[in-house]
């Protein structure tokens, strides 16, 4: 079946980037403002799947290779690591730590151990999504 | 951590290394890795003696779970010492042996010594635990090394299949025991071993009791394959020799002696306790050394004589228990039973140890253990023969060696229950000694088989599949070894019992001592022309007549049916139970999702329904609700109106725009009620699930429109108006019955103060709550696997098939 869809295309290549770096905001910004792991790593895998439309499976994994069962192994360590970071200070699993810098161009910064468990989620939802979305697609 | 954990656990340690060892030094057997570890553990062990002689104990201890009062703490006294000792030595020379006995080209040794490394640190931590929690989960662990060395050579049936009853049988006890542990917290209110001790009134007398005490026991008899459990030991006896040696004789079977010993303290004080471990011993027994004597195979023979061997200690112990009834040491006439106990613990370990080893010698060196192949080996192996003959000899009871001291305070213990005057022994107790010394009979019996139809009577070369000669000596060490101790034993026993006996009597009949004191045992060898003596020249004489027409009455074997017997009522039960779960899990599981999604609706709305009519909750009041606006009028008509068209949707693809628009809507409404994190979630979930039903319906072929058309179904209507209707009431409900404060003012308190944040929902979700976010993104984890795993599955299966 071959489908003429260069719009679609096009503005994909554009707009991939935009909703990545829309997606990392929002994941930083978690703390703070509306967002976090799991809404940014929903986005990107929002940006991935609308590449998996654009264009199809094979071209998707060509360009991303990532075994996203890894991903999704990579990102329980991580959640999972954060908690028991915890443990090896004698504090109860899970325990978080955050305090404020002064970092040069970006002022006062708050720096968390929560981003830390962030970034699992964040890793473990992209994984998750997309292993679905592959193996269910591929599956023809 | 103190050293004593570090030593507890440094068999698992090890156990990590293994793999890579096992992979770097290919040309080095691997057990020569494991055998310092065993070794030098002994010695650790072996000074505490010095602690544990005077009557102290070591105590360490680790926080765990605090708050539930499991702590992971370690006591060494009399009883764990010994136990601790028997693992380490005789582990020591189990795996000397098996270096030379498993073959490095054929064998995985590298799964072979973790699984044998992981049940060594199990066993020690079973018997030196005093937190039964603890105590439990070790013991857990050794039912599955030995279920995992049971079936090491996993390629035979009969390995799997004795694998899967050892199991089945131990974890059912297992979890009996479990059950006791936490019956007994609740009279207790502790987990301590040592507190439970003190606390052994208020235990007795509570009226839980008796459910308690059962259920420990089902515990202890289903891992010392006490009668009727024992059917599990013959079959796995399909583990490899060395295996057999260490966990099926010499340790794992003797926990549940250990947890009958440790637990006397707290039990003893009942009638229950004496009639069941010592009468369910005797039967043990009894029924063990009888079946021994028809065995063909040698290890087969040892392994019901091992019951039988277990069931006397077991009811030694049980006898001993009694002695609480009788005051203090002064008086320690029954006290004698539970110094044959520990003793004949000892003496079990090192001839019947030596036993296995040669019996796996003999199937090494001739390729087979079936007796009616072998005989006259005397000529070719006259090494394995003297081992052989001490073994067994000091199994029969026959002096100089360990096994005829045992064995006289055995009798002496039995002869002595018929006297006393509690729990209605003055009547049955005669029994005791009876049965005591018609299995002691049979016990030589088959021990006369063992050794002559092995090593005398005709060479028969045709039959053997290897010319037999004598094993290498890395092979005999071992054995050799504990044949030694057979005979020091049998000639010094005293060695023993001020280091060893006496301390581990201490622990198991601690409220018979006053402070400072300890148990005086003195083992001898003479005692007269005493009753004991004339019972043991009745085993021999009886035995050898017995031994001489035994092709004349082996017959009364046959007299019991196969079909009655308990392996077949196992096998029986099993497959009934298959059956039966497959037939009643058949008349539900039809395959569609459909009829589940009907089964877990009708349940929902039934059990959400039950409860609030129940608890009478429906309850609904308007008085403090907001007015409804034009804007959300319109937004519930556009679901709705969505919802009810995809009911006559012609195409897929019309019924998964409408589901996105019912979905798109539901987030429209988060933004108007100012959940900004939810309504952003559920737009890209939405997104993202379009996308996936798009990409999986892609492919799919064009179904045909008669079939698209869904039909009326009544049920199907009722169902799905119903679980609307109650989900609405309980979101009513829940708004007019306000029975407490909303824990959010907390959350608005706390988000900055104590997490730094500023967003409410993202703080709870990574901090507040962040073990149900842990425990969330896992499942999903396992969702995706289990997606994965399917489909892939699947793929592969149609591609065979193609």
């Amino acid at each position: 079946m071959k489908t003429n869809d260069v719009i679609l295309q096009t503005v994909t290549k554009f707009t991939l980037f935009v909703i990545i770096l829309f997606s990392i905001h929002l994941f930083f910004a978690g703390h703070y403002y509306p967002g976090g792991g799991f809404i940014g790593g929903l986005m990107t895998s929002g940006a991935i799947v609308l590449l998996l439309l654009a264009f199809d499976i094979k071209t998707v994994k060509a360009i991303l290779p990532i075994d996203y069962i890894k991903v999704i192994a990579i990102g329980l360590l991580f959640s999972i690591g954060t908690g028991a970071g915890a443990l090896i200070l004698d504090m109860p699993f899970l325990t978080h730590a955050f305090t404020y810098v002064d970092l040069p161009l970006l002022g006062k910064t708050s720096l968390h151990t929560a981003v830390l468990f962030d970034t699992g989620v964040f890793l473990v939802v992209i994984g998750v999504t997309m292993t679905i979305i592959q193996t269910i697609g591929e599956s023809e | 951590m103190s050293l004593l954990h570090l030593a507890v656990l440094s068999p698992l340690l090890l156990a990590l290394l293994i793999p890579f060892l096992h992979k770097h030094f290919r040309n080095i057997h691997t057990g020569w890795f494991l055998l310092p570890l065993p070794a030098v553990l002994f010695g650790y062990f072996l000074q505490f003696i010095s602690v544990t002689r005077h009557g102290d104990t070591v105590m360490e201890s680790l926080p765990w779970i605090s708050s539930l009062g499991i702590d992971f703490s370690l006591k060494i006294d009399g009883l764990g010492l010994l136990f601790a000792l028997l693992i380490t030595g005789i582990g020591a020379l189990v795996v000397l042996y098996s270096i030379y006995y498993l073959s490095p080209e054929k064998e995985k040794l590298n799964t072979f010594y973790i699984y044998l490394l992981l049940f060594m640190g199990a066993m020690l931590g079973v018997v030196l635990s005093d937190n039964l929690i603890v105590l439990y989960s070790f013991w857990e662990l050794t039912s599955f090394s030995s279920f995992l060395l049971i079936g090491y050579w996993n390629h035979k049936e009969r390995s799997r299949y004795g694998a899967q009853k050892s199991m089945l049988i131990t974890v059912f006890g297992g979890l009996s025991m479990l059950g006791g542990i936490l019956l007994l917290y609740i009279i207790t209110g502790t987990f301590s071993i040592s507190e439970t001790i003190a606390m052994s009134n208020e235990v007795v007398n509570h009226p839980l009791f008796t459910a308690t005490l059962i259920l420990f026991l089902l515990g202890a008899f289903t891992k010392s394959a006490q009668f009727p459990f024992h059917i599990w030991l013959p079959d796995a006896m399909e583990a490899p020799t060395p295996v057999s040696a260490y966990l099926h004789s010499a340790t794992m079977v003797k926990a549940g002696i250990y947890l009958v010993a440790r637990m006397t303290p707290v039990f003893a004080h009942s009638g229950t306790w004496v009639w069941l471990v010592a009468g369910i011993g005797v039967i043990t027994l009894f029924w063990g050394s009888f079946s021994a004597v028809k065995q063909t195979d040698l290890k087969a023979i040892l392994a019901f004589s091992t019951v039988s061997q277990l069931g006397m200690i077991m009811s030694l112990l049980g006898i001993g228990a009694a002695a609480l009834h009788y005051g203090t040491i002064k008086d320690g006439y029954y006290i004698v039973a539970v110094t044959a106990a520990v003793f004949h613990l000892i003496n079990h370990a090192t001839f019947k140890g030596s036993l296995f080893m040669v019996t796996g010698i003999i199937d090494h060196e001739t390729g087979t253990r079936d007796i009616r192949k072998l005989g006259g080996l005397m000529n070719f192996m006259p090494i394995t023969f003297t081992l052989a003959i001490i073994g067994t000899f000091s199994m029969a009871g026959v002096p100089p060696f360990n096994g005829f001291l045992s064995k006289e305070m055995f009798f002496t213990g039995m002869l002595r229950v018929a006297e006393m005057d509690i729990f209605s022994l003055e009547t049955w107790g005669i029994l005791f000694p009876v049965i005591a010394w018609s299995a002691s009979v049979f016990t030589f019996l088959y021990s006369m088989i063992y050794v002559f139809k092995t090593f005398t009577g005709k060479y028969q070369p045709e039959k053997l599949e290897k010319k037999p000669h004598e094993a290498p000596i890395g092979m005999l060490v071992s054995p050799v070894i504990l044949a030694s101790l057979v005979i020091i034993f049998g000639i010094f026993p005293n060695v023993l019992s001020h280091n060893i006996i006496s301390p581990a009597m201490g622990s198991i009949l601690p409220s018979l001592l006053a402070d400072g004191e300890s148990f005086d045992v003195h083992i001898s060898h003479w005692h007269g022309f005493s009753p004991e003596l004339f019972m043991t020249l009745g085993v021999i004489v009886l035995g050898l007549l017995l031994f001489k027409t035994l092709s004349k009455w082996t017959g009364i074997y046959r007299i019991f049916p196969e079909r009655l017997s308990l392996n077949h009522l196992y096998d029986g039960g099993l497959e009934m139970i298959e059956v039966a779960s497959r037939n009643i899990t058949k008349t539900y599981m039809n395959g569609f999702i459909r009829t589940y999604l009907v089964y877990i609706f009708s349940f929902l709305i039934f059990i959400l329904a039950t409860t609030m009519i129940y608890k009478d909750a429906f309850k609904l009041d308007f008085s403090n609700v907001a007015p409804i606006r034009f804007f959300e009028v319109v937004l519930v008509l556009i679901m709705a109106v969505s919802a009810i068209t995809i009911l006559f949707a012609k195409s897929r693809l019309t019924s998964i725009i409408l589901l996105g628009a019912v979905g798109y809507t539901v987030a429209l409404f988060f933004v108007i009620f100012r959940a900004p994190d939810l309504a952003l979630t559920q737009l890209v979930i939405e997104t993202v699930s379009v996308a996936l039903f798009l990409l999986a319906f892609y492919h799919l072929p064009q179904i045909r429109r008669n079939e698209e058309r869904i039909r009326f179904k009544l049920t199907n209507a009722l169902i799905s108006i119903g679980v609307g209707a109650i989900v609405t009431l309980i979101a009513l409900s829940s708004h007019s019955n306000k029975m407490f404060d909303s824990i959010s003012q907390y959350y608005v308190e706390n988000t900055y103060k104590k997490a730094g944040g500023e967003n409410m929902v993202n703080v709870i979700l990574v901090d507040f709550r962040g073990f149900d976010t842990m425990f969330e993104i896992t499942v999903l984890g396992i969702a995706a696997l289990g997606i994965f795993a399917m489909i892939k599955l699947r793929m592969t299966r149609g591609k065979e098939q193609e």
